[in-house]
């Protein structure tokens, strides 16, 4: 009888630990950490040394100080007197609040032209073809400063509004462009306005009602209730009631020339609104192929398979192409989000004050603690971006073909 | 015909008519129009008012572009021979065109030599774009080129390109001598060639050898500018992507662990940040004394951020290969370094071919931010000296629409060209 038995175990020698596959990977890594250490130890002396002579540190004690500079888009309280760490929260807003905005308008422009293109009208398919290749083509930055420009130095100062011979006149007295910005009617809450937003509010809770109920209807009975005349109905009818019954207690404030500046009503600064376009056609053109990419990759086949189902072609649309579709374009779309977000650091080429403008602006200029003031900035960016991509990580793996 | 009706029918004809031509309708620019653009009520709503959009823009543009002025000292001498008329002030680009394209510090009797330099680029690029087309000994030239390109641009003595690339040389014959017995070896020991060939060569003093008049890094600026940071970052970004892309795939765990953080870490703040990092963060971070010119900083910084981005999209193709390869490599007894620059590499390149353009567009796009670090590249000239000075204060559309006009065709031509070499590689048999 023969036994198997293992080699004899070598003993360890030290050029294994070149030679060897199995201990190879161990020196290697061993090298990389001396390395990264040998780097950073590097960076951090010459940093001490440099902060030494300079008679600076690292600390960030400036946040607290008063900022003495004013910011001409506040969305909490603000003023001269308050705090850098103030300014920073008044500047993220700004940001959040830009990104927000060229977010949704992009989404729109986006789906429009990424359809229009796959039409079979020749112009539109064309025209929309000039556009995606146009504005993709060219850099955001210029697309922003084009828009500042027309903002700053087409529209007619607001001085030309008066008189009798005014040169420039509002749209329905409610509406004024300016190089000052836009100014548009705000409501005003008095008393009881909050209760008609309330209703309206619920009532889109009340839509997501009647919508989950009809589906849970049809595929329980296969009956099918009507979604459209509802749908608005439930929407604006009790707000519409509240608002009457409640006596109109929500008013328009309009703005109104008062000396050389208008006054009243809610001015958009020209610099927000050249940022908002401007990103958003910009990455619209992004989306737009996207869009087109998503519903080609949804092969001829589901649609004629689901034609000789014997469903109409809007719900062909709605219940086969679009549920694969967006399984395509949803990841990318989230990352066009993503680049909308970094791309609105570059308010600082217009002077919107967001928050590389606030911290990473002024801030930073009037300290002089360029190091921590540029690592907070990274630190919300980054914030932000793993935020997104960890909700797009849980969209992926939700929406991953479950396949066996 | 039988004969059975032969006396029922009066007339047969015995040879066919001639085919009549279609409906009028059905036939030419008119049927056409009819499926193409009309084909049902709403479409020829859209059709109409898409029209109307052409006819708008056009009716706009074509006056301005066809009336436009290309002679005059200033704005004003402009808008006086257009005399209220319509019409671009295309002046500014004639009278500017120098500083548009090579910034307003650069020496004006040595333009000559960035000329050059763009003229000698496409030499250089063509054997690497059409390979096919083009003889393989022009990629020795495409070796040499970037060591011409910095002598032409910035001048100085001959010597330090070439002692740079003496030092590649060096580098590439231990390399190709230690190859054989293990990659890592090759690597390193050409890495260390190299910069023992560069340490000995930097003691040789060089000032005034065979020199140029030199010009320094701050004085470049216009579309130059632009094309330099866009040539060098994506090309530098490249290798130093594909590492990261290998790392991040690695199975050894620390360097898999640094390849993510910095990937990530790159990928998730903006561009601008890192411009100002470059611009007031990093001279802390060197040795004190260090003068590092802004440029170089911009360039390591724009080259990182580059690299992040053309690593997760090489993640992308290696990822994208079916799992065999890696296994029929290991099979034919291929070590690690061998299997990913003979099978993994070559194939998971290719898929990446288009990502890669992508990310170049956006970058080249994108190194108009340097605008922003105040340095005057080609938004930077027109924004900074060109609208402030007193001749052309207002002069807008016509510097905005070149410069667009400028990244349109090079952006356009870039993905074109992207396009063309996918059908190219596209070698699976369908």
């Amino acid at each position: 009888m023969t036994t198997l038995s293992d080699p004899p175990r070598e003993s360890f020698r030290l050029s294994m630990l070149l030679n060897d596959t199995r201990y190879r990977s161990y020196t290697f890594q061993f090298i990389a950490l001396l390395c990264v250490i040998a780097l950073f130890s590097f960076l951090g002396y010459n940093l001490v040394k440099n902060l030494q002579a300079a008679g600076l540190n690292i600390s960030y004690k400036f946040l607290g100080e008063t900022s003495n500079y004013d910011i001409n888009q506040t969305l909490i309280d603000y003023s001269s007197q308050s705090t850098h760490w103030r300014a920073a929260v008044v500047g993220v807003l700004n940001t959040l609040l830009v990104a927000f905005l060229a977010c949704v308008t992009a989404t729109i422009i986006g789906v429009v032209a990424g359809v229009l293109r796959l039409s079979k009208n020749w112009l539109i398919s064309k025209l929309m073809a000039v556009y995606v290749e146009a504005f993709r083509n060219v850099p955001v930055l210029i697309w922003i400063i084009i828009i500042f420009t027309v903002m700053t130095a087409v529209l007619p100062q607001p001085r030309d509004f008066r008189g009798e011979n005014a040169t420039a006149s509002m749209w329905f007295d409610a509406v004024a462009f300016t190089n000052r910005g836009v100014y548009i009617p705000k409501p005003v809450l008095e008393s009881g306005g909050m209760a008609v937003v309330i209703v309206f509010l619920l009532s889109i809770v009340g839509v997501f009602a009647y919508r989950r109920y009809a589906t849970k209807l049809l595929y329980a009975t296969g009956k099918m209730l009507p979604t459209g005349w509802p749908t608005l109905a439930i929407l604006f009818v009790p707000a519409l009631l509240t608002y009457f019954v409640l006596g109109k207690p929500i008013s328009l404030e309009m703005p109104v020339l008062a000396g050389f500046n208008f006054k009243g009503g809610i001015n958009i600064l020209g610099s927000l609104i050249a940022l908002w376009f401007a990103l958003a056609i910009y990455t619209g053109a992004f989306i737009a192929e996207n869009v087109r990419a998503g519903i080609q990759a949804v092969s001829r086949g589901q649609t004629e398979a689901a034609a000789s189902l014997g469903l109409r072609p809007g719900r062909i649309m709605n219940l086969v192409i679009l549920p694969q579709a967006l399984r395509v374009i949803i990841p990318p779309l989230i990352s066009n989000y993503l680049n909308i977000t970094k791309n609105s650091s570059l308010a600082i080429a217009v002077g919107y004050m967001d928050i590389t403008g606030t911290l990473g602006g002024i801030t930073l200029n009037q300290t002089g603690r360029a190091i921590e003031a540029i690592l907070l900035l990274m630190a919300f960016y980054l914030a932000i971006s793993l935020a997104i991509s960890f909700i797009m990580n849980i969209y992926n793996s939700k929406m991953k073909l479950k396949e066996r | 015909m039988s004969d059975t009706h032969q006396h029922s029918i009066r007339f047969v004809r015995e040879s066919m008519l001639p085919q009549q031509e279609p409906p009028a309708t059905e036939r030419g620019v008119i049927k056409w129009m009819r499926e193409n653009m009309f084909s049902s009520i709403p479409n020829g709503i859209l059709t109409l008012i898409a029209l109307y959009a052409v006819y708008a823009i056009l009716s706009g543009l074509l006056p301005w572009l066809l009336n436009g002025i290309w002679d005059a000292p200033s704005i004003r001498a402009c808008r006086e021979i257009l005399d209220g008329q319509t019409g671009g002030c295309f002046a500014v680009l004639t009278e500017r065109w120098n500083q548009l394209l090579f910034g307003f510090k650069y020496p004006t009797h040595l333009y000559w030599r960035p000329t050059v330099a763009f003229i000698l680029l496409f030499i250089a690029i063509a054997p690497v774009l059409f390979y096919n087309t083009f003889p393989r000994q022009m990629l020795i030239f495409t070796a040499l080129y970037p060591f011409v390109a910095y002598w032409l641009i910035w001048g100085g003595s001959i010597l330090v390109p070439i002692f740079a690339l003496v030092g590649f040389g060096v580098g590439y014959i231990v390399y190709s001598k230690y190859v054989a017995q293990s990659f890592a070896m090759g690597f390193f020991g050409g890495i260390a060639g190299a910069l023992v060939t560069w340490w000995l060569t930097g003691m040789i003093p060089v000032e005034g050898v065979l020199a140029m008049e030199a010009v320094p890094s701050r004085d470049m600026g216009g579309f130059m500018l632009n094309l330099i940071l866009g040539t060098v970052c994506v090309s530098l970004s490249i290798p130093f992507g594909i590492a990261l892309a290998l790392g991040r795939q690695s199975d050894m765990p620390f360097i898999k662990w640094i390849c993510v953080v910095f990937i990530e870490f790159i990928r998730g703040v903006p561009l601008i940040t890192l411009l100002f990092v470059a611009s007031v963060v990093l001279a802390y971070f060197l040795p004190p004394g260090t003068n590092f010119d802004l440029i170089l900083r911009v360039i390591i910084m724009i080259t990182m951020f580059a690299s992040a981005y053309i690593a997760e999209v090489i993640r992308g193709g290696l990822a994208a290969l079916p799992k065999g390869q890696y296994e029929a490599a290991d099979s034919l007894g291929l070590d690690y370094a061998q299997s990913m620059r003979l099978i993994i590499l070559p194939q998971a390149l290719k898929i990446s071919i288009p990502g890669i353009v992508n990310v170049a567009v956006g970058l080249f796009k994108d190194t108009t931010l340097v605008s922003v670090i105040s340095m005057f590249d080609l938004v930077g000239m027109i924004r900074g000296p060109i609208l402030a000075s007193t001749e052309w204060n207002g002069v807008y559309w016509e510097l905005l629409g070149f410069a667009s006009f400028l990244f349109f065709i090079t952006c356009y031509g870039i993905s074109q060209y992207s396009q063309w070499l996918e059908r190219q590689l596209n070698t699976d048999h369908r």
